[in-house]
């Protein structure tokens, strides 16, 4: 249908309604992207300044891309002005399973692919349920068989042999895990009614959430052997998982705290009056609320006991991040720390930029819920 | 008889709540008395002595640099003091700078302008979500093999230089009474303040070029009568080293650049967060008011935003406090490194070990008090 322009009859004006208007309110004009950037003087300086910014990260993408060494088996041909990427690529191994013994590394390859099948398998809230946590039991308790070793003609490794994100996932994994019946005991008992439990749980959350992971991996590190009784011996790596779980009770705790400081009084009023105990009230009723409400934070927790389990190596655990600081101290190589150190960043960036992804995926899901 | 009395007390909940309090208490105790028992025990079979009088010995170790002078001929008391000075001043420093940094990061993120937005983004998703110790790791290993020797050293600006030895800047010699020049001052500058203060109170106008004038001369005065000389110190290169000037080492840099840096990534998602909580309605009562949106922001938005950011803000405070202690990953000797080092040298672990906790519970109570005093400030006032 076509019409000379101006001469809208009075008719068609009220009767065609524009189709977009009945969907809502008019779009907004889109401001031309010349405009955003150098529309007034402030924006012009601002788009000079990140555009100086990212010019000067340039001879970083030289660097790292253009004149870098990526493949070779000549360590001479590394260290002309780019990065040596082939000295990660040689030293893969060693950096992802420390000194295992080389003919034994599919079991600690094999760990990881559990791990990996683990998480996958827990990702849908659907799975999430009382036969998943006995999966996680049995597939850590297999973990750990594996890399120990010992039985079925599987040679055994001892954990001073062990290295490497095997090491780094295991640790993140069972601080975590043990961590969290603690940190449910801590949080209730902060909240209880009567003193002494709150007394002392707060006593032992303050105390270590008011210390550095560092103090707290020298004293289970050098104090450990001094509390126990001479016979009992941890080796180093219990040692340091012990630190790490304590560590990581003591913040979840308080998570958790948050989360049952949100659910009303008058769920555990409603399942009094209805005769239940308190205990199986807490169990059954108070506690699964909590922890629903808190799952978006203790993500957080998770990415932040990941990147915590990196400071191991202070005490000489052999983890992914001191196996690659003693990969780069190889002479033959020309000491390719940046390069080491950005791979193993480059390696933790993807698991917690994962798990935050995932987080704020939930967070999503639960807002939906809630509008429902 | 006495069968249904037992039972009656069994039953009664004030009682079994008491027995179990009871019961709680003396599994703490006891544990803690089998773990000092075992301590005692162990120690004397290792033939360890307990008790502070080492600190008064030489330490005999030395200490890089320090903000407080030390040589290895002081005790060990001393030593944790230049720790507990550095930790305090890298602390101060990587709090201050962060929190600069971290709202312009929080505000660029926030920004329409799609660049500042975006490179703000992949700051702070890329800092957030990597360990601290494998940054400052990664700035060491820069500063310590990516940068020249001395003799190529780069050099951007006259006596300005950086090479592998960390950098070198132009700076001032002090000869006489140093510590009663800076504490004068320091006075003479907090009275100034209090006096304008006053004088703006009684409603006149500050009269502030007279104010200023008189403290530089106050100051100048001081320097006269303490014998403070000051020279300029140029840095030169002499052999395979720079002489003079003021050095920051690599050290110091690289912990410096990753604790500002991931402080500051943390800091600009507290102060977004912060600002996105303020209602949309206050920006727009700004700019129906007629205020600029500058002025919208730091004089509307911000002031209630703070109410939402200062608690997240002393957690963050509080960490970096703690993250400082990585620094003994790169070897700058802070309170950590002290302790490390006097624990292999003397094996003096637990006194070590009480007063590191000792220091830190004590640095983190200081911490949360002055930024509840700020919370006391800033919340909202409501009868």
């Amino acid at each position: 249908m076509s019409r000379p322009k101006g001469e809208f009859p009075i008719m068609t004006m009220t009767t065609a309604i524009p189709a977009a208007a009945a969907d809502g309110p008019p779009k907004r004009r889109r401001t031309p992207i010349l405009q955003i950037l150098f529309g007034d003087l402030l924006a012009a300086g601002l788009t000079v300044m990140t555009g100086a910014l990212v010019l000067a990260l340039l001879p970083a993408l030289r660097w790292g891309v253009l004149d870098a060494v990526w493949s070779t088996a000549d360590p001479g041909r590394c260290g002309a002005g780019g990065a040596c990427w082939a000295f990660v690529a040689a030293k893969i191994r060693f950096i992802l399973f420390g000194v295992y013994p080389a003919d034994e590394q599919w079991r600690p390859l094999a760990v990881i692919g559990l791990v990996l099948a683990m998480v996958l398998v827990s990702l849908p809230p659907r799975h999430w349920g009382r036969r998943l946590l006995t999966a996680w039991g049995v597939a850590i308790g297999a973990m750990l068989a594996l890399m120990w070793g010992g039985f079925a003609g599987l040679p055994f490794v001892s954990t001073a042999n062990w290295g490497g994100l095997p090491v780094t996932l295991l640790l993140a994994i069972l601080s975590l895990g043990m961590g969290f019946p603690i940190a449910v005991t801590l949080a209730l008992g902060r909240r209880s009614k009567v003193p002494v439990p709150r007394f002392l749980s707060v006593l032992v959350i303050e105390t270590i959430r008011g210390m550095p992971l560092v103090g707290l991996l020298f004293i289970s590190s050098i104090m450990m052997p001094l509390l126990l009784p001479a016979g009992w011996s941890v080796d180093k790596l219990g040692r340091t998982l012990a630190a790490l779980t304590i560590f990581a009770a003591a913040y979840l705790a308080e998570v958790i705290r948050g989360g049952l400081q949100g659910v009303p009084g008058g769920q555990m009023e409603a399942a009094r009056a209805l005769g239940i105990p308190v205990w199986k009230a807490v169990w059954h009723v108070v506690l699964p609320q909590a922890i629903q409400k808190v799952i978006p934070p203790l993500t957080n927790t998770a990415i932040v006991m990941v990147k915590n389990t990196s400071l191991v190596l202070i005490v000489g655990v052999f983890d992914m991040l001191s196996a690659a600081r003693t990969a780069a101290s190889d002479p033959v190589w020309p000491a390719p720390y940046s390069e080491s150190y950005l791979f193993v960043g480059a390696v933790y960036f993807l698991i917690c930029f994962a798990i935050s992804l995932y987080a704020r995926w939930l967070e999503g899901r639960v807002q939906d819920k809630d509008l429902r | 008889m006495l069968a249904a009395q037992i039972t009656a007390l069994w039953d009664s909940p004030r009682l079994r709540a008491w027995a179990g309090q009871a019961l709680l208490l003396l599994l703490f105790v006891g544990t803690l008395v089998w773990l000092a028992a075992n301590t005692v025990e162990n120690l004397a079979v290792r033939s360890i002595r307990v008790g502070f009088d080492f600190l008064a010995r030489p330490a005999n170790f030395p200490i890089s640099e320090s903000v407080v002078p030390y040589s290895p001929m002081d005790s060990f008391a001393w030593a944790y003091v230049v720790g507990i000075g550095n930790t305090l001043m890298i602390s101060a420093m990587a709090i201050l700078a962060a929190t600069l940094l971290g709202l312009f990061v929080g505000l660029a993120r926030r920004a329409r302008h799609p660049m500042l937005s975006g490179v703000a983004g992949v700051f702070v998703t890329a800092v957030r979500n990597t360990p601290l110790i494998v940054q400052l790791l990664f700035w060491y290993a820069l500063a310590t093999t990516a940068l020249p020797a001395p003799r190529n050293a780069l050099h951007p600006l006259p006596y300005v230089y950086l090479s592998q030895r960390g950098l070198y800047l132009p700076g001032i010699e002090w000869s006489g009474n140093g510590w009663g020049f800076a504490a004068g001052t320091a006075a003479i500058l907090v009275a100034a303040a209090v006096l304008v203060r006053r004088l703006r109170r009684r409603g006149r106008t500050a009269p502030a070029l007279p104010a200023i004038a008189a403290a530089a001369a106050a100051i100048l005065l001081l320097a006269w009568t303490t014998g403070i000389g000051a020279a300029a110190s140029l840095p030169e290169l002499r052999g395979f080293n720079f002489a003079g000037g003021m050095r920051l080492s690599p050290e110091f840099a690289a912990l410096m650049v990753g604790l500002v840096f991931y402080t500051a990534a943390f800091i600009g998602e507290i102060i977004r967060g912060g600002i996105d909580a303020v209602g949309r309605g206050q920006w727009e009562a700004g700019r129906a008011l007629g205020l600029s949106e500058r002025q919208t922001l730091m004089r509307i938005v911000m002031p209630q935003a703070l109410r939402v950011i200062i608690p997240p803000l002393t957690t963050q405070y509080l960490s970096t406090v703690k993250n400082s202690t990585l620094a003994l990953a790169v070897g700058f000797p802070e309170l950590g490194l002290v302790i490390g080092t006097v624990i292999n040298q003397t094996g003096q672990a637990l006194e070590s070990i009480a007063i590191l906790l000792a220091v830190y519970l004590t640095i983190g109570a200081a911490v949360s008090l002055l930024m509840n005093w700020c919370n006391a400030r800033t919340a909202l006032v409501t009868r």
